[in-house]
């Protein structure tokens, strides 16, 4: 409601703001999704937040309160201590390496190419297969016995790597009750899940190198870069959003990884693939054992949202000012 | 000069060559495999092109897989054409119709897209097993119809934020309402939103696995869950697998191939900054 002095007439005038059908159509046409978001996914969370507190740990709902018993029973296990360095191991190497050969590819391909088109379109068609697809392809070619091996013996490679049979963990430091370090066999998991995504960052780079001005690359080509130069001072400082919301992107992507795990590797001799997105799947379903479940499926949500809440909240900011 | 230029060029189309076969390799190692014959099939020769074309992989992955096909597109299409509708019309309300909290709002529902399904995963099953839908392709539908909202939802409001106000100002000066203006000025232009947000949502349902291997026993299992267990089985030769691999992929790489450039903008749709 406003209010003001008329003018000419010397009395108070107020405005009340007039009710909208349209606005309030508006805000209509959201309540169902709202309703329907509401219950499927914040009502889960504090739903499955709620089981993650009580003794439901057997096939019979139990709904006596626990407090944080099953998240203390989950860190102290072998498999979810192992879960944590998989997945934080997994995560940086994923996004290094989409990132790199990412931005390797969009460089190429900014190049003015004939048949771009046709090279980009090779790069980025894994994206439109399963997980599992690609899990179920990469388990043979990164097959010890066969694949990839076949032709490293060809070149005269007498000792050939176990690739994802490998419990080798690199370098080999005691925390708690697990090794701490690389295992060896992420590095196939790895191959396979940068081949898939990697397009994604190729794509979005290639975007953001073609949203950059002519007129900066002109004018430090004037300046006398060369082209790395111009590539270290200009091109990727512009490219900073850019990046992040490809980090941001492939972090979430990353710490779900489900499917291609559940297809390429299970969860790996002493659980040197295992994620905490399969433990809680197996945990659940085939160990009845909810409660604990539930306590790794929250602490998988709260690994997420560290990333996506800080990222949304300034994507949203962004958005209002511009 | 000129020749150290030529020379770059054709460096860069080597490269790039080289790349795009790297790339190919699992396509090729799938169709190569899945024309050989069960008799031909050696860990051996993975690499060798079959010595004699066959059929009898990919028709024995289709007997096994045939039923599951039919579960998948009873599923896809249903959800991809709700979340779709649902996203344009959330779209039209938050691009269009800013009003107090809309950011808010809009924060709420975009976080849907991110999180974990583990975490939802567990009262799912309780509430769709109280209802009756557990277990069947019309709770798989509701599912990937919620969870699909966000990006729908992201994908509309990006595209009808391209649409200039000035259309919808000129309407409501005409005296057309909220929906008038969705029915005849908004709607007519939503194809390619349309195109996007279904090619997007058709390719994250066909591919999902968590929901489908949760939720569904035999026989209502979509392909993705046959092909894991195909694949896991110790008795299916590894002839069979590939194919299968290949026929799960063939509906989404089709879509893929020709209407990639849709597929792009849906990937882009809440990347790109513009």
């Amino acid at each position: 409601m406003k209010s003001w002095t008329n003018a000419t007439l010397g009395t108070r005038v107020t405005m009340r703001r007039r009710f909208s059908w349209d606005r309030f159509s508006a805000v209509a046409t959201l309540v169902p999704s709202l309703i329907l978001l509401g219950v499927f996914v914040y009502g889960f969370i504090v739903w499955t937040g709620y089981v993650s507190l009580t003794n439901w740990n057997s096939f019979i709902p139990n709904f006596s309160f626990a407090g944080l018993q099953n998240y203390s029973t989950v860190f102290g296990t072998f498999r979810f201590q192992s879960d944590l360095r998989n997945i934080v191991v997994f995560t940086a190497f994923f996004i290094m390496g989409c990132l790199i050969v990412g931005m390797g590819l969009a460089l190429l391909l900014d190049q003015r190419i004939r048949a771009e088109g046709l090279f980009r379109g090779i790069f980025l068609f894994p994206m439109a297969i399963s997980f599992v697809v690609t899990g179920v392809i990469w388990s043979w070619i990164l097959n010890p016995q066969t694949g990839v091996n076949l032709i490293l013996k060809a070149f005269g490679w007498k000792t050939v790597p176990s690739w994802f049979l490998s419990t080798t963990i690199v370098p080999n430091i005691t925390l708690g009750q697990i090794q701490v370090g690389i295992p060896l066999a992420l590095l196939a998991v790895l191959i396979a899940a940068v081949w898939q995504m990697s397009g994604f960052a190729m794509a979005v780079y290639l975007a953001g190198l073609r949203g950059i001005s002519e007129d900066i690359k002109e004018a430090a080509r004037i300046d006398g870069a060369g082209a790395l130069r111009m590539f270290w001072s200009i091109i990727l400082p512009q490219l900073r959003s850019t990046t992040t919301t490809i980090v941001i992107i492939l972090s979430a992507a990353s710490l779900k990884v489900f499917g291609l795990i559940y297809a390429m590797t299970g969860p790996g001799q002493e659980f040197v693939t295992d994620m905490p997105s399969l433990n809680m799947f197996q945990t659940t379903f085939q160990g009845d054992q909810f409660a604990q479940g539930a306590a790794i499926a929250i602490v998988l949500l709260l690994m997420i949202a560290v990333f996506i809440i800080p990222y949304l909240i300034s994507t949203l900011r962004q958005n209002s000012s511009s | 000069m000129m020749a150290l230029r030529r020379i770059n060029r054709s460096l860069l189309y080597v490269v790039l060559i080289i790349l795009a076969c790297l790339y190919l390799v699992p396509v090729y190692v799938v169709v190569v495999t899945s024309l050989k014959t069960n008799s031909a099939i050696s860990l051996a020769q993975m690499w060798n092109l079959p010595s004699s074309l066959s059929l009898s992989s990919i028709s024995a992955a289709w007997a096994q897989l045939g039923p599951n096909f039919m579960n998948s597109f009873e599923l896809a299409i249903p959800a991809t054409l709700l979340s779709a509708l649902f996203g344009a019309q959330n779209g039209y309300a938050l691009s269009k119709w800013k009003f107090r909290g809309s950011n808010v709002i809009f924060f709420l529902i975009l976080f849907g897209m991110f999180i974990p399904y583990q975490s939802v995963l567990i009262p799912l099953l309780r509430v769709l097993d109280s209802i009756g839908l557990y277990n069947t392709i019309a709770g798989l539908i509701l599912v990937h119809t919620v969870y699909g909202i966000p990006i729908t939802t992201l994908i509309f409001r990006n595209f009808y934020a391209a649409i200039p106000d000035e259309i919808i100002e000129s309407g409501k000066i005409d005296g057309t309402g909220y929906w008038g203006i969705f029915r005849y000025i908004v709607l007519p232009l939503s194809i390619p939103g349309f195109v996007v947000a279904g090619i997007w949502q058709f390719t994250q349902v066909w591919n999902n696995f968590l929901f489908a291997v949760a939720l569904t026993n035999p026989p209502y299992q979509p392909v993705t869950v046959a092909l894991v267990n195909i694949a896991g089985s110790q008795t299916v030769q590894w002839n069979v697998q590939m194919a299968s691999a290949l026929l799960v992929s063939l509906p989404t790489l089709i879509v893929y191939i020709f209407l990639g450039k849709y597929f792009v903008r849906g990937l882009l749709a809440g990347s790109v900054k513009g």
